[in-house]
């Protein structure tokens, strides 16, 4: 299943990129080159070879880790998006754990407080939280905390290099920006799923077997709330990934969104074409990850398989 | 003292058409050692009643009176306190083995988990008493099928399960709400020995909560009768089934399900249908359903009135009552 | 049963969400319309001397960089976004119903074809898609458009699939059959009719989806061109200008969000009034 979404994830990128224009070679250089020089690239380039055999070599390469030269910069891609992803992927993580962590207070908050004030507090922030922008929120919190109290830079990335602090100092803002309407929307579904939950039998036993209501939730409800909730998660994901391209723009941060961003302005379609591939990668990897929880958080799937 | 004294327990739900009653002014005792049992048509208040007695209705009901065990009022108890007598004084059985049970947890799991709430015992202790109880309730192949999970038992099964955890720590009351109804007969009859032998065997009090009046004849020496939140008879099993003094326990009787006797058949039905709580008449519930209705019976709840040493029935018209055929059998 | 007249108060106050979503809607769409007839100033009128004003009474809200009237672009900018947003609902409406249409009356594989590429689909976001499209194009507020709509395409197919499915189940089906109507015939007069209730509180919340992908793709500047006046290009215009005029980048932002959330609470609201029990995926 997941092999299948990335082989046609990688077909549908191919045949968009890299054969629907025509001539990459032509896109590359503008319409101002001359038919010369677009031949004598699009031989360097390869693209004179017949598709199938494109595709087929580009996607050796890619499990090989050789993603070939960019036209632009000259250096390998693959060091591009390796520096692109030592953003990207600790900013998504970043900003996944904050969700979580927004998303099952305040869902948990709202379903314990079923009805009542909290319940409306919490559902009512959560609509707001989905109708604000991520990347306008982006632009409120560096108005805030970086123009006004200067707590924070308004964007930019120190690198790793300059320390693991200052480092993850710079990914506060662009996570928070990013995790606020994902967390908005978690939120709503884990109420959902505690209060369907809570209606269960088996909550009724365990609060007969002498269990708080606390502890009920924790030991019972939540573990069983999971299911419906990571689905959800697995699907965020893309968005969230998504959304990096936006607010790393919005920062500033070299990531792989800002990397496929250059790229088209810099008309370097290779680069653009490893590096959206690689973040459908990501997506069908964290899908592919959220599949082996069921097995851990379910035990009736295990037994079928 | 009696273990288990409810006096004047009222339930009030909050329904779709406003506040009603349904359990209205119900008193019972229950000592150790004896079983009681609970039965009328669902809607007739009983398992709101065992409900009150674990202190563990619904949200929005709200429940008068007093219930006393061992001398303590758990209507007036704070939760905190609650939770330290539900699962260790008192255990519970429900009716849906299949749904009862946490799916995501091992059986081993769920019945020690009241072991290491109450009597604070170590995971591997707890375990190790746990196998111990399925054994004892003879869960087949305990010591293997303890690891497993729920959808990998059998509703039989999974009722004994519950039950092991209900009686983990060794409970001074049992309540069991409808134990076997969602099981195939075979199986009922063994879940009901295994409660009657387990609940001998320590010494409980054992409420007992069924519609099927065959489950109240064979297991419970005291049978209460409830209709509209009331409880219209009450007595020691045997004489209530010999004598049917209440119309309406004549016409449940009359209305059970008999072998050689067709479902189309069924003579002596109840006619009408159980009131919603909100519609209950004033005065005697079974007014309007009972053949035998006349103006005084709307005037007020009737009392219950003796009709054998520890047997009173609520019905002002008991000796026509009498006089009503009973169903053969 | 309580029939006194007092007692029965207009469905709308029982749905205050339903209230705030149609007031908040209805604002955007009277925004968008007066757009077209009138505006304080002309939101192409270039006026670099009276650039970056405070707010007055010929200016409401002030001016841009340019001293264009931010009133003005807020006004013919809700324009674009309804435009944007219809365009792209209707391109994934249209579509997606019929694919889900189709699913549900045929089944078997052709079903299963389907579903499996809307699943597929949904690793792709709206924001992928359209920086795909104008890797290809150059951007243009078409590859907006169609890269949002087909993004909807998936939505709206699941959601029709599953409708559709209950509705063949029901018994009017079955003696639609019985009279020799044929599937097309059955999909279009007795399905389509039944589902639509869902599809239209499904479309609301697409709407508002669209909304702030329309906002997204402007703002990265692969949406709507300048100088078309567009609620997310006036955010990325306004980041430039963070600190001397901060105020720039409130207002469209508010937009945004207003538009976003009159929409969502508006088909929160209908959900709760066409059918409680309609399944609505989100």
């Amino acid at each position: 299943m997941f092999l299948a979404t990335l082989i046609g994830a990688s077909v549908v990128i191919f045949v968009v990129l890299e054969v629907l224009p025509g001539n990459a070679a032509q896109t590359m250089l503008g319409p101002d080159a001359t038919p010369q020089t677009v031949a004598a690239l699009a031989h360097k380039l390869g693209l004179d070879r017949p598709p199938v055999e494109r595709y087929v070599s580009w996607i050796a390469g890619l499990a090989h880790g050789d993603f070939g030269l960019s036209y632009a910069y000259g250096t390998p891609i693959a060091d591009l998006i390796e520096n692109g992803l030592a953003v990207s992927l600790p900013l998504a993580l970043l900003a996944m754990l904050l969700t979580t962590a927004l998303a099952l207070g305040l869902g948990i908050l709202a379903a314990a407080h079923h009805r009542r004030l909290g319940d409306l507090g919490a559902m009512t922030l959560s609509q707001v939280g989905i109708a604000v922008p991520n990347f306008w929120l982006a632009i409120l919190l560096i108005l805030f905390f970086a123009v006004r109290l200067r707590w924070f830079a308004a964007g930019g990335f120190p690198g790793w290099d300059a320390g693991v602090g200052p480092a993850l100092k710079a990914l506060v803002l662009p996570a928070v920006a990013l995790a606020a309407v994902q967390a908005a929307i978690l939120t709503r579904v884990i109420r959902a799923a505690v209060l369907d939950v809570m209606r269960e039998d088996f909550v009724r036993t365990a609060r007969a077997k002498g269990l708080s209501r606390a502890a009920v939730l924790w030991r019972h409800v939540l573990r069983n709330a999971l299911i419906p909730v990571v689905t959800i998660m697995g699907l965020q994901f893309a968005n969230l990934v998504a959304g990096t391209v936006v607010v790393e723009n919005v920062f500033y941060l070299p990531g792989l969104g800002r990397l496929v961003f250059q790229s088209i302005a810099n008309r370097d379609g290779v680069v653009v074409r490893d590096a959206i591939m690689l973040l459908v990668v990501m997506v069908v990897a964290v899908n592919f990850l959220i599949d082996i929880l069921y097995l851990v958080i379910d035990p009736r799937l295990r037994a079928r398989r | 003292m009696a273990l288990l004294e409810v006096e004047e327990l009222t339930v009030r739900l909050a329904t779709a058409r406003g506040p009603a009653d349904a359990v209205r002014g119900v008193s019972f005792s229950l000592d150790r050692g004896q079983t009681l049992g609970l039965t009328g048509e669902s809607g007739s208040g009983k398992s709101m009643t065992a409900l009150a007695v674990i202190a563990l209705l619904p949200e929005g009901a709200r429940a008068t009176g007093r219930v006393l065990l061992n001398g303590e009022d758990l209507l007036a108890a704070s939760e905190r306190r609650l939770c330290a007598v539900r699962g260790n004084r008192i255990g519970m059985i429900f009716q849906e083995p299949m749904t009862a049970l946490d799916p995501l947890h091992s059986v081993v799991r769920q019945v020690a988990e009241p072991l290491r709430l109450h009597r604070g015992l170590s995971a591997g202790a707890a375990r190790a008493e746990a196998l111990r109880l399925l054994d004892r309730v003879r869960l087949a192949d305990a010591h293997r099928s303890a690891a497993a999970y729920p959808h990998q038992l059998s509703g039989g099964q999974r009722q004994r399960v519950l039950i092991a955890s209900a009686l983990a720590c060794g409970p001074d009351l049992l309540v069991a709400d409808e134990p076997t109804t969602a099981l195939d007969a075979t199986t009922q009859s063994e879940i009901l020995d295994l409660i009657a032998e387990l609940v001998d065997e320590d010494g409980m009090a054992l409420m007992l909560i069924s519609h099927d009046l065959g489950v109240m004849a064979q297991n419970v020496t005291r049978t209460l009768v409830m209709y509209g939140g009331s409880i219209v008879e009450s007595g020691p099993t045997e004489a209530v089934f010999s004598r049917l003094a209440h119309p309406y326990t004549r016409g449940l009787h009359a209305a059970r399900p008999r072998l050689g006797v067709g479902r189309g058949k069924r003579l002596a039905a109840i006619p009408g249908t159980v009131p919603e709580i909100a519609d209950l008449p004033p005065g005697c519930p079974f007014a309007g359903r009972c053949p035998l209705t006349i103006a005084a019976c709307s005037a007020a709840i009737p009392p219950p009135l003796p009709v054998g040493p520890g047997h009173a029935a609520r019905c002002i018209r008991l000796e026509a009552a009498l006089t009503l055929p009973k169903a053969a059998d | 049963m309580s029939g006194l007249a007092g007692h029965s108060r207009p469905s709308v106050f029982r749905h205050p969400s339903l209230a705030v979503g149609a007031a908040l809607t209805a604002l955007f769409v009277l925004a968008a319309a007066l757009s077209l007839v009138w505006a304080p100033h002309s939101p192409f009128d270039i006026d670099v001397p009276h650039k970056l004003a405070a707010p007055s009474a010929a200016h409401w809200l002030g001016t841009d960089a340019f001293g264009r009237d931010v009133a003005s672009l807020l006004l013919v900018g809700a324009q674009n976004s309804l435009l944007v947003g219809v365009v792209a609902v209707a391109i994934g409406l249209i579509i997606g119903a019929a694919l889900g249409l189709l699913a549900a009356a045929m089944g078997g594989f052709p079903e299963d074809l389907v579903m499996r590429l809307a699943d597929f689909a949904f690793a792709f976001p709206a924001v992928l898609s359209a920086i795909l499209l104008a890797a290809l194009f150059g951007p243009s507020v078409l590859d907006a458009i169609l890269a949002i709509g087909v993004f909807n395409v998936p939505v709206f197919a699941r959601v029709t699939r599953a409708a559709a499915r209950g509705v063949w189940t029901r018994d009017f089906i079955l003696a639609a059959r019985a009279a020799g109507s044929g599937t097309l015939r059955i999909s279009l007069e007795h399905i389509l009719p039944n589902i639509l209730p869902g599809l239209t509180v499904q479309a609301t919340i697409q709407f508002a989806t669209a909304v702030l992908a329309e906002a997204a793709l402007s703002y990265l500047g692969l949406g709507t061109q300048p100088p078309q006046p567009s609620w997310g290009r006036m955010l990325n215009d306004a980041q430039t200008l963070m600190f001397q005029a901060p105020q720039l980048a409130v207002y469209p932002g508010l937009a945004i969000a207003l538009a976003v959330l009159g929409l969502n609470l508006l088909g929160d609201g209908l959900n709760d009034l066409l059918d409680p029990r309609l399944a609505r995926t989100r």
